[in-house]
């Protein structure tokens, strides 16, 4: 494993530059990359009109929260495998804790905390600020669909 | 009928009855050649909203999403998403839905979704007559 690409600074730059340039829909949500460890990313989406879902109060949908999500645990698989592998969402489910702030950004977290050969499970929480205080909680597993 | 929320004008959701169509554009993909599972998660969890906010009799009741979980079936390409939610049940204070998601074939599901919804009424059961 000591030819992990994502074990110096530079490598992981590229990494998350070419992770982030394939993925309009990310651009589209305007989420960027905030750090990563060895098996866990964390990723944030800025407060925006376009994602509210309910004009009154300007809380934002949380579909919006559940894409942030979906990402930053997709990223959490290819940082735990160092590598850009194909992989798939098998399932996700989010629980909603509470609404976002309104003019808040959301932080999402996502672990991988067990990797097999072929499906990788993950967990993670959105925040607007403060981790103890979670906006929802996510738990999914992804394929990998690389694998033989 | 309920108006959409900007969000949904985001995904550029359309509204046939009962089905929302996501009309491919590049803005919704996920990976080469494939749609984001969040854009398709966002297209179900609104059809579910808007399908329980016209079921509900009460104009002033809110409704705040509990949970959803989806399973991802098939890859969404690079195609019009459509889905159809179906109440399981409505009470005064949950709607349980499920939602079904699909591409050209309406029987080939991409994905299928459940979702818990709280529905918040400004009169409290307990008030009611009867």
């Amino acid at each position: 494993m000591n030819e992990r690409l994502l074990d110096d600074t530079g490598r992981m730059q590229r990494f998350v530059d070419r992770f982030m340039s394939a993925v309009p829909h990310l651009q589209a949500l305007g989420i960027g990359y905030v750090q990563s460890g060895s098996n866990w990313a964390e990723l944030r989406m800025p407060y925006a009109s376009q994602l509210v879902a309910y004009p009154e109060t300007g809380v934002i949908a949380s579909g919006a929260i559940f894409s942030l999500m979906d990402s930053a645990a997709g990223f959490s698989v290819f940082v735990t495998m160092g590598r850009f592998e194909p992989h798939a969402t098998l399932d996700l489910r989010c629980d909603y804790l509470r609404p976002a702030r309104p003019g808040e950004a959301v932080v999402g977290r996502a672990e991988c905390y067990k990797m097999t050969k072929r499906v990788a499970f993950v967990r993670g929480i959105a925040h607007d600020g403060d981790p103890e205080h979670p906006i929802a909680h996510v738990a999914g597993t992804f394929m990998l669909t690389g694998a033989k | 009928m309920t108006t959409m929320p900007p969000y949904a004008s985001m995904l550029g959701l359309v509204r046939s009855g009962a089905t929302f169509t996501m009309p491919f554009s590049s803005h919704l993909i996920g990976s080469p050649g494939r749609l984001h599972g969040g854009a398709v998660a966002g297209l179900m969890e609104i059809a579910a909203n808007v399908l329980v906010r016209d079921a509900v009799d009460e104009p002033e009741a809110a409704l705040k999403p509990v949970n959803v979980t989806v399973d991802y079936l098939r890859e969404g390409t690079m195609e019009d998403t459509h889905a159809e939610a179906f109440i399981m049940r409505i009470g005064r204070r949950v709607a349980n839905v499920r939602v079904e998601a699909w591409q050209g074939d309406r029987k080939r599901l991409i994905a299928a979704a459940r979702l818990n919804l709280l529905i918040v009424r400004p009169t409290p059961a307990a008030e009611l007559p009867g």
